[in-house]
Order: structure tokens, then sequence, then C-alpha cells
């Protein structure tokens, strides 16, 4: 019963754009660990491409079926999430201060990174039977706020603060996406004009230092602020045309934090300047672009807010990180999508891809 | 499902996504905007600063918070330690460089090197430590020569600093490199590697409150890692100052008097609970834990047969033979069993069953009441008032005294000591009680085991009429600036742990036996009388039974550890106490010809010191 259509209408674009990304991660990655001795710098390349590889699987298993059982199993993919989130809680292995990871045997996974996926999902579904012309009201916004709620109390308490805000980010942009009755705005306005200020009020000291800190990084010039500098310089030092592949001072010098993982784009924009860091740049821009046509054609209100929201969620990733590594935005731990190191974030975003490949090759269907 | 995207409306929501797709188109020009900018604009200097790789980052070490004693007498503060470093990078050529080093700081250059290359992975930018405190004429050579020496960093660090040297190192403690176990428990969050940190006694109890937050500063540096220029700095915040409740004048004569013994010593203020002193001998030396020591020092430390690491006062278990008498004294007369007129005949020995139970005084006490068999330590007596109880009558009376269970002082390790009931050797030892190990326990020996601290805070209750006080170690604690850090959690108030079970009449006969017993005629504390103080106090004489010998200790070893162990314990002066004192000498045969004289001259220095006359 195999429909030719699905053949014809897939998105080959979206595939070009991930293999192109899957490539320059590992040459940038095979950079950015310079630094450390060259046995774990062949072991996390290969693991990095291992990661690549069981995504490309992932990827293909998310567009063979219909994205339409996901709107079935939305609830059902939630709350294994949500459990999966409760296991780490209590028994997750404990690193850098938090506890983020599963340990599954080789494998460590990072369950905040694909409930995600899983809450983009459930906004989806349960915005397709509520949106309308005249927007959301206060009382359908509710069960969203409750399906974000707790993910984000979850990762917080881990604590993961850049994943938790991520995900409130993208419940927020969904929501506005599908449109808030005016009336609703006016309230959640006012609410947050009182409740921010009794927040702070509430805080204790050194919980406010913390934010304020979370928010001007140069407030901690031993911790945050040095970072940034030092990422600012490694971005600024590659001026026009880079200092050449393997060749960034700033990088193999061990001057940047966590150079594979969330500052990785200072090693790109090191070593490759601007004109590299611009290309890169316009690559995400297309990826972004391409998925918010994918919801554009869509002909089905759960298919086109999925897809919405997926892309939301990439774009979020992308402006944050590289936000952050040139100083313009707080110092968090969101990776930039496939070019961090790491196999929770690679995967989700294989998935992410092939869900969007699935919506996209499946837009004939509603004719 | 799809409501609205088959009607006219999905124009609609097709106008919401082309928004969307402006707002991302104009993110991404903000991101371009500041790549632009980073690059393009400010390009220049930040080759520049890239290529200096001169931004450096420093720790400031904050100092330690200082410890005092009660009279703000300084015993502990931070000296400073001038630490070498080295930053390969800068340092080229290296082989040439720690070759003029090594002169300069007496350490073969072949073993600086080998030190260096055993450090794979370290950042060829950051600095490497190669020696810690190299004095201050090897700082004076070496700044001199300064550009003789590039990539060399000497950086002032406080080093901890135990000014009287061995006194008052168990309840002080020390500090100690962290090992790897600390640095994983996840119990020093703020620590890495090579920091010092608290490892017993008070610096270990309060060392968050010790400790300080470390500062530092980002700074830049010339091509030969010279200082040009600070950017930032946040300031270290010194930790906080301790002030302890002992006496440093009494504590150091309570040492002196343990020289050459084993034992310890503790005295306290019977009206607040605050220690006074407390001693442990063989003492150790603080500074060489800070200054490190050799495997061999170590170990010469943990197999010294006195056990030197020990806090005897505290963590020491020992019989505590005829001082027990006040505890089975109390339960006697609350019991009803005898009264202040009660006598029981002494014929220096007791029958039970088929065993006779001696009186240490072999021809006994004659017809003898309760007061003077405190007096004179009359055993008999007291085996009688022990059988008519029962074992677990007097392990009841025992615990309410506060026996059998941790004082509660904030010290490691703390011992809870033992006191048997007929129960508890069920448990043990499967078999059951005999009714002639109440007599032994009626004299303080048998299963019975006591701290050194835990006969004191009895003997201080008996001495306050009846209250039990939380022993204090802890005064104030103060910030640097000194202001006053108040926190429940600290103990540093007074803090009532329960009462005697004792009325005023019983701990008034139990006094006056107390009394007695060094000022009577036949007192077996005569020793410890002082000419214008009224001492009242107790002697033991705690026989050593079953101890397990080695198999190479030889023979003056196996009879040392033969002799009975010496207790006293007293408090002064007798009407309206001001301290109260416990005594052990470990192996000192007997309670009064070696420990009476110690609490004496104690209770003699601490009285007639000006302060507490005034």
């Amino acid at each position: 019963m195999f429909d030719r259509r699905l053949i014809r209408y897939f998105d080959w674009v979206l595939l070009g754009l991930t293999i192109i990304f899957g490539f320059l991660g590992l040459v940038i990655l095979y950079s950015a660990v310079m630094a450390g001795d060259p046995g774990t710098q062949k072991i996390l390349c290969i693991k990095q491409l291992i990661w690549y590889s069981v995504g490309l699987v992932l990827m293909v298993a998310s567009f063979l079926f219909n994205y339409k059982m996901l709107e079935r199993w939305a609830h059902a993919i939630y709350v294994i999430c949500i459990m999966l989130l409760i296991v780490v809680l209590f028994f997750g292995s404990y690193a850098g201060g938090a506890r983020r990871w599963l340990i599954l045997g080789p494998v460590s996974i990072q369950p905040s990174e694909i409930v995600k996926i899983a809450v983009i999902i459930i906004l989806a579904r349960y915005y397709s039977k509520h949106a309308n012309i005249g927007g959301l009201t206060l009382r359908e916004l509710v069960m969203p706020l409750i399906f974000t709620l707790i993910p984000f109390a979850l990762i917080v308490n881990q604590p993961d603060l850049g994943t938790a805000i991520l995900i409130i980010l993208i419940a927020g942009s969904m929501t506005v996406f599908v449109k808030i009755e005016k009336r609703s705005y006016i309230y959640i306005t006012a609410f947050c004009f009182i409740s921010v200020p009794l927040i702070l009020f509430l805080l204790k000291g050194y919980q406010k230092q913390r934010i304020l800190t979370f928010l001007n990084p140069d407030r901690d010039p031993l911790g945050a602020g040095y970072h940034i500098i030092q990422s600012k310089i490694a971005v600024g030092s590659g001026m026009i045309s880079g200092k050449g592949f393997l060749q960034g001072t700033q990088n193999i010098l061990a001057f940047l934090p966590e150079q594979h993982t969330d500052f990785i784009f200072s090693v790109l924009a090191e070593e490759w300047g601007f004109v590299g860091s611009l290309v890169m740049l316009l690559f995400f821009l297309m990826l972004v672009v391409r998925g918010l046509s994918i919801a554009y054609g869509c002909r089905d209100t759960f298919g086109a807010i999925l897809a919405g929201g997926i892309t939301i969620l990439i774009f979020w990733q992308i402006v944050i990180n590289i936000g952050m590594v040139m100083g313009l935005m707080p110092v968090v731990g969101v990776p930039l999508p496939f070019i961090s190191y790491g196999g929770s974030s690679i995967i989700t975003m294989m998935i992410c891809i092939g869900i969007l490949m699935n919506i996209s090759m499946r837009r004939f269907m509603i004719e | 499902m799809g409501k609205y995207l088959k009607t006219a409306d999905s124009d609609w929501f097709k106008q919401r996504l082309i928004v969307v797709m402006y707002c991302v188109i104009a993110a991404f020009v903000v991101l371009i905007c500041r790549l632009f900018y980073l690059q393009v604009i400010e390009g220049n200097e930040f080759r520049r600063l890239s290529e200096n790789n001169c931004i450096r980052l420093q720790s400031i070490d904050p100092p330690r918070g200082l410890i005092y004693d009660r009279n703000r007498v300084l015993l502990v503060d931070n000296r400073p330690s001038f630490d070498l470093s080295i930053i390969l990078k800068d340092a080229k050529p290296v082989d040439d460089t720690v070759e003029k080093l090594s002169g300069y700081i007496k350490v073969p250059a072949d073993v600086l090197m080998s030190k260096i290359k055993k450090c794979k992975g370290i950042s060829i930018y950051k600095p490497f430590l190669l020696k810690r405190d190299i004095g201050r004429d090897a700082l004076a050579a070496i700044e001199a020569h300064k550009y003789d020496f590039p990539g060399i960093e000497i950086n002032v660090r406080p080093r901890r600093h135990y000014i009287n040297r061995q006194i008052a190192a168990h309840l002080i403690g020390y500090l100690s490199k962290i090992n790897s176990d600390e640095l994983k428990s996840g119990k020093y969050p703020a620590c890495r590697s090579g920091d010092f940190i608290g490892k017993f006694g008070v610096e270990k109890a309060y060392g968050g409150y010790l400790r300080g937050k470390p500062g530092g500063r980002q700074v830049e540096v010339n091509a030969t890692g010279q200082v040009v220029r600070i950017l930032r700095t946040v300031d270290a915040r010194p930790g906080h100052n301790i002030y302890l409740t002992i006496d440093l004048k009494l504590q150091q004569k309570a040492e002196e008097l343990l020289e050459g013994v084993a034992g310890a010593v503790a005295a306290i203020d019977p009206a607040t609970g605050e220690i006074l002193a407390l001693a442990s001998s063989p003492s150790f030396d603080q500074n060489s834990f800070v200054n490190g020591m050799s495997h061999k020092e170590w170990h010469a430390l943990v197999s010294n047969r006195f056990r030197p690491m020990e806090n005897k006062a505290v963590q020491g278990e020992y019989p505590p033979a005829s001082t027990y008498k006040i505890v089975t004294a109390i339960a006697g007369l609350e019991e009803g069993i005898i009264t202040k007129d009660t006598r029981f005949y002494c014929p220096g020995h007791y029958k039970c069953g088929d065993r006779d139970f001696r009186c240490w005084k072999k021809v006994g006490h004659g017809n003898i009441d309760v007061v003077t068999s405190l007096a004179e330590s009359c055993d008999v007596f007291f085996y009688q008032v022990g059988q008519k109880l029962g074992i677990d009558r007097l392990a009841w009376y025992a615990k309410a005294c506060g026996l059998g269970s941790p004082t509660g002082i904030n010290l490691d390790q703390e011992t809870s000591g033992l006191i048997p009931t007929a129960a508890w050797k069920k448990r043990r030892t499967g078999i059951a009680w005999q009714r002639g190990e109440t007599l032994s326990v009626a004299i303080g020996q048998g299963y019975n085991l006591v701290s050194p601290l835990q006969m004191l805070l009895l003997t201080s209750a008996v001495a306050n009429g009846g209250i039990r006080y939380k022993p204090l170690i802890l005064k104030t604690i103060e910030t640097a600036e000194g202001k006053i850090i108040s926190d429940d959690s600290l103990h540093t108030k007074r803090e009532i742990a329960g009462k005697l079970p004792a009325s005023r009449q019983t701990l008034a006969i139990v006094k006056k036996g107390l009394w007695e017993a060094v000022n009577g005629r036949k007192g077996t504390a005569r020793i410890a009388r002082i000419d214008g103080i009224a001492v009242s106090g107790k002697t033991g004489t705690a026989q050593v039974v079953g101890r397990q010998q080695d198999e190479d200790s030889d023979e003056e070893d196996r009879a040392y550890h033969l002799k009975p162990h010496a207790w006293f314990v007293a408090f002064a002066p007798s009407d309206e106490p001001k301290i109260a004192v416990a005594v052990i000498v470990e192996h000192g045969e007997h309670g009064s010809s070696t420990a009476a004289p110690i609490a004496r001259e104690l209770i003699r220095t601490y009285l007639s010191s000006s302060r507490v006359v005034e």
C-alpha cells in the first residue's frame, strides 16, 4: 500500500541540510577537542559520529509512520517522558553538581532533552483542538500551563536552568503563535506586573544575586563573566577570514570553557572567521525558514502547529546558544543544535528533523 | 480536527506564520550584526588580546578565621606562605629556568623537572605549583632576580599557624589537604584539590564558619607572564573568628600536668557548662599537618602505643571505678534502699553466692554509713546497695546521670560509653546476667565504660545542684569585622541536657561524702586539699582486666598495661562551685596518688587567677 507520492513529496532540502550540519559539526568538533589529549579527542569524535548515525536511524524512524499517530499517542509520550524525569530526580547520576543523566549500560541519556519534544507534541494536540480566530481564553490556557510547569519544575530541580527556561520559552512562543485572546493578554500582563516584584521580594539575598548574575554575567568576573570574555575574544579574534582550521589559539590553549559543548560556536568563529560563521548562520536560517514553510504548507492544524513548535525549538536553541557565546544572552547551558557534542542533544535534533520531514512528505494527504 | 485551516480563515493562520518568519529573520539579523561587530569592527582588538593570551584568572585564598580562647587570647592564626609556581608557556626555556631556580629554593633541578613531567595534562598556561612556602629569604632572592625567571609566579597564601605548639591540639584539631574521597563526597562543594580543610576538632566541626570565601582577579599579563594590569578583582571574604570557652592558662597548666603520662583532663564551669580545659596526652604538633608530614612521621603518630591522635577526654572509654559510687549512692538513696543513717558492716570482704568480693581495705571499714563510704571509698557498702538495687535499676540511674550516651559536645567521634543491663548482656553474649556481676558494676568495674567528659558532666551536675548542662566549647563566633553571628545550631548558649535523678537532700548527702573524701580525717583524696579552698572530690582506681596483649610486647610494656587507671573527679569551692574537673591517668595506679594532685593544681591555678576571684 505504499503511496509513491511519499517519495515525490520527500523533503530533500531538510535531508541535505542535516547532512551538511553533521559534516560541519564533526569538523568543528574535531578542532574543538584539540585541547584535550589525543586519546580522548579521538574517542569524542567517534562517539559523536556514532550519535549522528543513531540519530539518522531515529530520524528515518520518525518519518516512516504517519505523524497523526503522534496526536493519538501524545499523552502516552508525555507521561513516559515525565516519568523518566522523575526517575532521573531519584536515580540519576550526579555530575557537576546536578542530576541530569540516566546511566543505561554504556550510554547515559539526558531525558530533559527529549522532554522538549513531548511538550511540543502535547501542546500541538491541545492547541489543534482549541485554537480559534478569537484566540485562547484564560480557561483554555490552564491545561497548557500545567503541561509546561510539570517538566519545568522537574528540570529546575535537577538543576538545569537552561533547559527549564527553554521549555517555558517554547511553550510560550507556541501559545502566542496560535493566538491568545486580547482579554487574556491583559490579564497575563497584569499578573506578571504583580507577581514579579512579589517573587523578587520573597527571594533571599543570594538567590537575587544569582538571578542578577544570570542576567548580567559581568557581575561574576571569576565565573560566567570570565567565560564570556574569553568566548568574545575567541569570536572576535577570528576577524573576517578566521585563523584557519585547527589554528584557533583560544581554542587550542583551553581558554574556552566547555568548548566542545555549549561554547563550540566560538571555536567555529575563531577558526573560520566572519565568513565561516555567516555561512553557518545562513544554514541555520535556511533550516528555520524551511521548518516554517513546512508549517505553512501543512493543511492540518495539528501538523501545522507541531511543525511550528519544533521549528521554534530549533530556533530558540540556535539564538540562545549563539547569543550567549557572543555575550548577548545570559550564560545558560543550551547546546547548539547538530554541532555541540552530546548524544541526547544530537538525537533530539534528528528526531525533530524526522518529524518535520514526516509532516512535509504527508502534506498531500488532506487534499 | 482542522477546524479552521480548511476554511477561509486559513489565510489568517498563514498571516501569523509570516509574522513569525519576520521575527526569525530579525533575530538572525541581530546575530549577524553582533558577529560583524565582534569580528570585523572590534576584530583587531580581540585578535591582539588573543595573541597575547593575556587574560588570566588568579585566585585569592581567603584568610581562615582565627581561633581565640575565652579571654580573647589568640590560639590560631595565619601566616603568609610564599608559594612558587611555574607557567610553562612563559618559562621558556623551562630547563634553564628550573636549573637556576633550584639553587634558590634548595631543591635539586631533576626533582623539580620530574615533578613537572609527572603531571601530564596540565595546561601550559596555568600556574603549576612547584614548592609551597619557600620562605622569606628565597622570596627576596627570587624577587631580586625577577627578570631571570620568566614564567615564575610567587603567590602569597595565608597558611594556618598554631601558635602554642601542642596546646589543645585535640580540641582545636588541625588542617590538612583535602583527599580525593572527601572531594567526591560532595560535602565540600567549594573546595578544589590541594585545598586545606579541617580534619579534626573545632577546625572540622566549625570548618564552614572558619573557611571564608575565595576571591579572584582577572589580570592582563605580558609575554613573560608578568601582570601588567588588574582588570577585575573580587575580594576574598575572610572566615569567621571563633572564641572558644577554654582558658589558655588553665589549658597550658593541664597539659603541663599531664606531661609524661597518657591520660586526659577536662574542666568545666558547673554554672554554665562551658568547658574550661580539655587536654589529652600525649599531644601532637598541629603545624606538622599543615606543613605536610612524611609517611614515616604519620606512621609514627598513628602507631604510637599511647595513641596521641585520640582525644582521650572525649573518645576514651574507661571503667569509672570508684567515681561511679556517686551514681550508686544516688540510686540507693532515691530508691529508699539506704538513708543518710543506714549503716552496713564492712569486714573487708563480702560474700555473694560462692564468690568472695573484697573491699580495697583488707581489714575492713567496720560499721559505715553512706557519707563515710563515699569518703573512704568502701566497696562492701556499695556492694550491698548494688545488690539490693539490682542491675537494671542501677543502670537506669546511671543513664539518667548522663552516662552511656554521648554528651553532645560538638566534636568528632565522641564515645557513648557503656552502661550494662541484663537485657544488654543477654543480647550481646547470650548468657544471663549473674548476680555477682551487679556487685562489680556497683563499684564501677565490670562492663561499665565511661569517657572522662561524661564523668566531668556528672560531677558538674552534682556540684551545681543537679542540672546537667550540655558541654559548650564555643563562646561566640564573630565575623572578621567583629559582628556576632547568632545561630541556634552553633551551641554557644547555655543548654540544659537534663537533670540528675536526685532530690536536694540526696545531693546534699553525696556532696557531703565528696567533701569528706578530700577534707575528712580518713578521706581517700586528702592529697587534693588546698588551703583556703574547700575542694570536694572522688577518687577511682580502675582495674584493667582481660586486656589483650601484643605478642611482641616486652615485659615492661606488659607490666605497664596491667597497672590500673587512676581517676579523680572534683569540684571547688564546695559550697559555690566555680570549676569541676575530671582527670584520668592511664595505668596511673592510684587515683589518690597520680590523678588527684593534677586536679588539685588545676583548681588552684583556676581559682587563684584574678579573673575568677573578682
